[in-house]
């Protein structure tokens, strides 16, 4: 068997295939919380009560309506994104104006409330989702066997991580939303309804989350602490790539994907950490952050 | 050293009536500080010494934290870790030490959240406002994994028994009644160091800091030292209130770490009146006792929930706070 640093090189694909996996959703859902904080300039801290929103969208759905895997997929960000779109309408617009830190404290007080009525209703155990037939199985690539659901997790993240990426930089609505992040006064001035602007620019973010929910079910267990748990890593993500860019989202989060799962098979008990430390080295070297623009 | 003398001087400028009336207010202000002190002395005659020191214990960790939300402008999100730190040290030191007298313990887990509170801050303050927060809980989550796995915590079960042991070999601590007042003690000391260091000049370079920290930088402060000098200070204060309440229920856990109980403070102290002296120890108060009276009732398992209600409330409709909101009043009327 082939040996890369004394590790038999398909235990370190196989590792690198899962890390990949984890960095996609890092990938997903640090690219909501920039793109919110892009035109919000709030941290969403219920992006992980909305990610876990999406998962029991799911997974209710498919037990109480027999909705299947494909429908929830589209339904979860659509009907997730309407709550967004109700937040910022209700609760966020009417602090607008106030020290951006109580949009942080307003959405934390959210993800408690959500949280502790889904514990509430649903326990602490957590809940599973099956695998959608036609994502059963696997292939065997000679050197690794690879499950369907696993690739297919990679490849949905990433079309629509640059299907984003491809609305913000190169379409007139992200050219909207990239002026309204540098002036949105002038843009109001100019006619455009940035108020309009915001508000959808939360409920996509929202509905970004909630797709990744419904991604993250069928492999790893539905309990209502699976986003908060998952946030927190999300934000030293963020911190690490700094909010300055998509694709600077984007890419970090898969990095650091890859990097915990190269952890994983090097030094198990750091493989919790390992985002962290690596926060740690890069606010040392480069407090801006890789992808960062201010200092 | 400046303000102070800007300070002194413009007081003798004044007119004889405006200081005849600042000094009265001052004298309000110290009748007020006795009374409050005087009801500390009897409480536990009426309520239960534990539920006391266990609010004091809170009031102290939420005025440590307000030191630096509301009087250096910085959002911590990782005070947890200070607090559980002070536990851990503290239980670790009592247990395996048990000749060593209570206080040199309490003074083990203070060391050691500022120490840890020193190393926080060298890389929180490199970043402002949100990212602060994110770095911090980040930083926070960090340490709460290490305790996780490190071998003198417990793991899961964290440290349980710990002695309260002798206070400078005299005073049996194991005495609830005895310990409350200790407890008493170290609450008014912590309380005084932050009353001492938000009077100060450099409490009043903090606060410039906040209001427009370009122009302290443009009148020659170190900003970074002193936000880091507040951090530090936030942090051992914490870690105090952390090994005292160790002490009380001779138990340092996970609980303390969890990001949960960072929140948690920043409600108190939201709650209370962020940046007024008193409003981290009335939040705290209301805080803990909603917490223990709905624990034993039937809304026990919706804690979260109502916690998260009254943040959401705060946030939208009393900014000010409850003490913020008092005073606003007697403004008003007085």
């Amino acid at each position: 068997m082939t040996m890369v640093f004394g590790i038999p090189l398909s235990v370190l694909l196989g590792q690198l295939l899962l890390g990949l996996i984890n960095g996609a959703f890092y990938a997903l859902l640090s690219l909501g919380l920039a793109i919110i904080f892009g035109l919000l300039r709030i941290i969403n801290f219920a992006h992980g009560a909305q990610y876990m929103l999406g998962a029991f969208v799911a997974v209710l759905g498919l037990n109480y309506l027999g909705v299947n895997y494909w429908v929830a997929l589209m339904l979860a960000p659509l009907l997730v994104g309407a709550l967004g779109v109700l937040i910022e309408r209700g609760l966020l617009r009417r602090i607008a104006g106030e020290d951006h830190l109580y949009g942080l404290l307003l959405t934390f007080g959210l993800a408690l409330i959500v949280e502790g009525c889904f514990v509430k209703l649903f326990g602490v155990s957590g809940l599973s989702y099956p695998m959608p037939e036609l994502l059963k199985g696997g292939y065997n690539l000679g050197f690794m066997f690879l499950p369907t659901y696993r690739a297919w997790v990679v490849v949905a993240a990433l079309v629509v991580c640059l299907a984003t990426w491809y609305m913000i930089e190169r379409t007139r609505l992200g050219s909207y939303l990239r002026a309204g992040t540098e002036n949105p006064k002038l843009m109001q001035a100019f006619g455009i309804n940035v108020p309009l602007l915001i508000t959808l620019t939360y409920g996509y973010g929202a509905a970004l989350a909630a797709f990744a929910g419904v991604l993250a079910a069928p492999i790893y267990s539905v309990t209502p602490t699976m986003g908060a748990n998952l946030l927190i890593v999300v934000f030293a993500v963020v911190v690490i790539g700094g909010m300055g860019s998509i694709m600077g989202a984007i890419v970090t989060g898969l990095a650091m994907g890859l990097i915990e799962g190269l952890t994983k098979v090097i030094y198990p008990e750091a493989a919790n950490t390992i985002v962290f430390l690596v926060m740690v080295l890069v606010l040392l070297m480069r407090p801006a952050g890789l992808f960062g623009k201010e200092a | 050293m400046t303000s102070l003398h800007i300070k002194q001087d413009s007081l003798a400028l004044q007119p004889q009536a405006v200081r005849e009336r600042q000094q009265a207010a001052q004298r309000r202000k110290q009748w007020f500080y006795l009374a409050l002190l005087g009801v500390a002395l009897v409480a536990p005659l009426a309520v239960y010494p534990v539920f006391l020191m266990k609010l004091l214990c809170f009031a102290l960790f939420a005025c440590a934290f307000n030191l630096l939300l509301g009087y250096a402008g910085l959002l911590s999100f990782g005070h947890a870790a200070f607090l559980a730190s002070g536990g851990y040290v503290t239980g670790f030191v009592l247990s395996h030490y048990t000749g060593l007298g209570t206080e040199l313990g309490i003074l083990a887990g203070t060391l050691a959240s500022a120490v840890l509170g020193l190393l926080f801050g060298l890389l929180a303050i490199r970043r402002q406002g949100i990212y602060f927060a994110m770095i911090t809980l980040a930083l926070a989550q960090l340490v709460f994994f290490i305790f996780v796995q490190a071998p003198f915590t417990g793991g899961e079960n964290g440290l349980q028994g710990v002695p309260r042991g002798q206070l400078f070999g005299l005073f049996d601590l194991g005495d609830n009644l005895t310990l409350y007042y200790f407890v008493l003690a170290v609450f008014v000391f912590g309380f005084a160091v932050i009353q001492r260091t938000i009077h100060s000049p450099y409490g009043q370079v903090l606060k410039a800091i906040r209001e427009n920290e370009p122009r302290a930088i443009s009148l020659g402060y170190n900003v970074d030292a002193h936000k880091l000098l507040a951090f530090v200070i936030s942090a051992a204060l914490t870690g105090l209130a952390g090994s005292t309440k160790t002490v009380v229920f001779q138990l340092a856990s996970l609980t303390d770490a969890h990001w949960h109980m960072s929140g948690e403070v920043i409600l108190m102290t939201l709650l209370g009146g962020v940046g007024t002296v008193f409003g981290p120890v009335v939040g705290a108060g209301v805080v803990v006792t909603l917490q223990s009276y709905l624990s034993n009732g039937p809304l026990g398992e919706w804690v979260h929930v109502i916690l998260g209600a009254i943040f959401v409330t705060c946030v939208l409709l009393f900014r000010v706070g409850i003490v913020g909101w008092v005073l606003k009043l007697a403004r008003r009327n007085f």
